[in-house]
This record gives C-alpha cells, structure tokens and sequence, in this order.
C-alpha cells in the first residue's frame, strides 16, 4: 500500500543549491546526534590513537602528540545515510595522509575501531590523498563528546556512518572485515553518489 | 547518562512488523554479563541504525537497520530470547 | 511474568484526524478515528508516519493519551518550536486530515485494572500523556486502586490536563503537581524538580510495593530512576519510557 501524503506535511528541509546534495538527501539547517550507544567519555590523558595491523611496527601518538602534528582547515558537506545533509561543514583535522605517512603495508583494507567498540571498514585508498582527517574541531570549536569527540575520523566522500565517532585507531588489513553497521544491511563502501546505502545497492 | 537514550518500548512498533507477539515483554538473556530483562528495559539508541544495548553493561544486544522494503536484524549479542505464549 | 499479547504482524493504517483541541499554549491534543482499530491498552503508543507529496517521510512515537475505547484514540503532542513533526501535528492537521500510524505497540509500558496497584506514576511534562490513558481507564473501569500521580510541570499553564485531573482527585487517587520554572501567587505546592525527598514523601514506600511508571524526557527520567532505586525501590517494579532529550 502506497503511503498516505499529508496535505501540507513539508518537514524541516532547506533549499540546496543545485548538484550539491547526493540522490535522496535532504538539507538539514541543525546537527542531528545519532549514536550506535553512550557517549564515551575518555579522558584526554588516557586517549591515544593506534595505527596496527599489516604494518611493520604499529604507531602511536599521545593527545599531545597528535595534536603536535600538522592540522588544517576542512570546508566540506556530510551526507548521512538516514538522509539528511549539511553543507560546507567547517572542521579542523589530521589528515590520514599525515598519519600513514612512512608506515610501509601491503594491506589494502582498514578497519577504524572507536571507544565503545564500534567499528567501521574504509579501504586504505579511499583514507589517503587528503580525503580524510582525524578531527578534533567542529566549527571552530573543540569536537563535543556527542559529535564524537574528542576526535573521530572525517570521510567526507562516503556515507558519515564511515567517519568513527570517539576513534582510537586505525587496523590495517590484508582482507576486508565489514564493520558494525557494514554486518548488518549498511553497505560494504557507501558512495551517496551511487546511493550506496544498503546492502545489494 | 545519555540524553537520546530511549528504553526498548521505542521499538515496539518496528519489532511488531516482524514478529506476531508483543515483543516488548519478552525476555533478553545478555550476552555479555548474562543478566535477564525485558526488552523493554533495553536501552535504545538511534545511531545510521538502531542498537538495543543491555541496560547493565552497555553490551550491543540487538541491531536493526531498515529501508521501505527490507529490514536486518542481528539479534547475536543476545543469547536467548525468552517469550511468554 | 507477563504474558506475551498476540498480535498479528502490525503495518501501518490510515487515521483520520476528527478532532484538534488545545491543552496549554504549546500543547494540543489531536483525536482520530482509525477504521478497524483493534483497540489498545492503557500506556502504549503508536508510531506516527507522515510523507510529503515529495516522498519525504518523517515517524515520529507519541502516546496514546486517551482510555482504550472503540475506534478514536487521541495522542497529546508538545509543539516543539524547531521541530520537524510537532509543529505540522499542533498547526496544520485539521479534522478530515489523515496520516499513517502503526500499533498500538509497548506492552512493557502498560497497565490494567487487573493488574492492581497501588500505582505511583510519575510524569515529566508530556510524559503525563501514558499515565493520563491509565488515569482515564481507572476511571472509567470504577477502579478505586491507591493511585499517586507526581506531575512536573513547569508552570500553573503548562500543566497538561489540569482541570481534568482536579476533577479526577479523589477516590484513591491523589494528583500532586511540582511547578519548577515559575508558581501562581500563594502556591504551597513543590516548586522544584523531582527529587528522592518528594517522592518519599508522595509516594508509597517500597514495603508497599508499588507499581512504578516514569515518563518524561530522558533525563528527567533518568533522575526519577535512579532516586527511586535509592529510596529501596526494586528496579523490576519500575517501568520507564524515555521520550528522548526534547520529550517530543
């Protein structure tokens, strides 16, 4: 049975310009907080971010040491594969590129793992030549624990169930190993230019 | 404390669509730390899905993702499921 | 142990909006009349779907407020000003309207004159609409079951079906408000927010073993919980419905 319409049932969408928005996305004016489970909150002492894996000698950095590290300003649109999207987001973040740089592996696959045990595979490909970041910053201010920080990971060009909240680290692989949402009906990649949500798309 | 959290009544509706009893009440062994409740009681979080995780030690119990036409539910970190007939 | 209602795989159904009443200035309540509505229970809800002529659809879950009875239920929505579903559900549904909705589902959340009591019910702004469902059932069932209804509201206006439950005092039931924001002039009532010390107070004591039901925001929820289960309150006779952070 088709769905009922409501006359005059709009719902909060903004106006996109043209091309801007992937197939089925609506435009979001605020900055919904989804969650697979509790906000973490580790304190900045205890955080460190780990490179492991297919890799020669796993690496390490401290908050202070990672926040040592070259950062630069991201201007970039986010798509969420439960529809909505936000434009020219503003964050400030590591690139990946800055974070591999050196590591030598053979692996072709990663798996970002995050405080509270959620997991999400993004092919090493897709994490370097500057189309990722570790943020720390959401316009212009410190990433709040609901939004994912004190870091997460930002992959703008995938679906933002790819972009770890509360990420501790990266694990380098030789084989693909879908994630928590990639097990269950998500899409293995997520191109919301391919519409690529669910498994099968 | 999370304030987006819902208790595992929020998914009544949803789980109705699958299974012909009242879920709500039944009851979810966790797999983690073996403590019983009812599904109910679970807490809910709306993240790209929605995971129904034991009020006790946070565990992921149940994972559900759907679109119009087709709906996945991963019921593992549950270990058993009791229902009342 | 409960036991498990059958129910028959649920879709969603039509319901036509028969009638669009206020309740306080930000709040409405929206009565329908759902053909073939199999009839619900006392504290549980229904999902809401509405879809634009453009495909977009937005659920929502709202309480079913009124007694079970026939084929009209009504559902009291809270206008939460940025929101995306309350507004259009307070401001533009007029009767002939329709929408989609599915259940009644929530069987954890539910209550029946059989069940007995006595009953502490303790509601959060909108979190009153499921308990005001019980409310009206006792009522209507002639149940005189010790029935303690502690409702936070923020001010004298704001208070959800005020006049309704001043008429429903009595007869084992007893209606205590808390006013957080502001209070009338010559309030002697609570004037802060729920707390172990009014819910001493106000409620039976654990030896008594009430039956426990808490709605409301999630946080205001939470903080209900938990000072229940420090006044010795046992947590499997507290059933909660968090309505998420806005309580819409």
């Amino acid at each position: 049975m088709p769905s009922i319409i409501s006359r005059g049932f709009r719902g909060r969408r903004g106006d996109a310009p043209p091309g801007r928005l992937p197939p089925g996305q609506y435009l979001t004016r605020d900055f919904p907080v989804l969650s697979a489970g509790p906000t973490p909150h580790t304190p900045l002492e205890r955080w460190d971010f780990t490179i492991a894996g297919e890799v020669g000698e796993p690496r390490h950095w401290t908050w202070e040491e990672f926040r040592a590290l070259p950062a630069e300003e991201v201007t970039t649109d986010i798509h969420c594969v439960t529809k909505w999207s936000k434009l020219d987001t503003v964050w400030q973040g590591v690139r990946l590129d800055t974070l591999l740089a050196g590591i030598e592996t053979s692996a072709q696959y990663t798996v970002a793992f995050s405080d509270g045990g959620y997991t999400t595979n993004v092919p090493l490909a897709d994490l370097t030549g500057g189309k990722a970041w570790v943020a720390f910053s959401y316009g212009g201010e410190p990433l709040a624990p609901q939004h994912g920080g004190p870091a997460r990971m930002l992959v703008p060009h995938l679906y933002f169930w790819k972009s770890a909240k509360w990420v501790r680290g990266l694990r380098l692989a030789a084989t693909d190993e879908p994630g928590f949402w990639e097990t269950n009906g998500y899409h293995n990649y997520g191109d919301p230019w391919r519409e690529q949500r669910y498994w099968g798309d | 404390m999370d304030e987006l959290m819902l208790d595992g009544n929020a998914v009544a509706g949803m789980l109705s669509e699958v299974f012909a009893v009242e879920m709500t009440t039944a009851t979810m062994i966790c797999g983690n730390c073996d403590i019983a409740m009812a599904v109910g009681a679970a807490h809910v979080f709306r993240g790209a899905g929605i995971v129904l995780r034991c009020p006790h030690c946070d565990h992921a119990l149940v994972k559900i993702v759907e679109n119009g036409t087709r709906m996945w539910m991963d019921f593992a970190g549950m270990r058993t499921l009791q229902i009342t007939r | 142990m409960e036991r498990t209602t059958v129910l028959g795989r649920l879709n969603w159904q039509a319901a036509d909006v028969v009638g669009v009443a206020a309740e306080t200035p930000q709040v409405k309540t929206i009565a329908f009349d759902v053909p073939g509505w199999a009839g619900h229970r006392a504290g549980q809800h229904v999902d809401v779907r509405l879809t634009a002529s453009d495909g977009y659809q937005a659920e929502r879950s709202y309480s079913i407020a009124s007694a079970p009875g026939g084929t009209r239920l009504e559902l009291t929505v809270v206008r939460i000003g940025d929101g995306e579903v309350s507004p259009y559900l307070t401001d533009e549904l007029q009767p002939g309207d329709q929408i989609e909705l599915r259940g009644p589902v929530g069987g954890y959340f539910v209550w029946e004159p059989g069940d007995g009591g006595p009953l502490l019910l303790v509601a959060g702004g909108s979190g009153v609409a499921p308990l005001m469902a019980m409310i009206r059932l006792r009522a209507a069932a002639g149940s005189d079951v010790d029935t303690r209804l502690l409702f936070s509201s923020r001010d004298w206006d704001d208070i959800i079906y005020r006049d309704e439950l001043q008429r429903l005092n009595g007869n084992g039931l007893t209606v205590t408000h808390t006013l957080t924001a502001s209070q009338p002039p010559g309030w002697a009532g609570y004037a802060r927010r729920v707390d172990a010390d009014m819910l001493a107070e106000v409620g039976p004591g654990p030896a008594e073993r009430p039956r426990v039901y808490v709605c409301g925001p999630t946080p205001f929820v939470e903080a209900v919980a938990e000072a229940l289960v420090h006044l010795g309150h046992q947590p499997q006779h507290i059933r909660t419905e968090r309505f998420g952070p806005t309580g819409s």
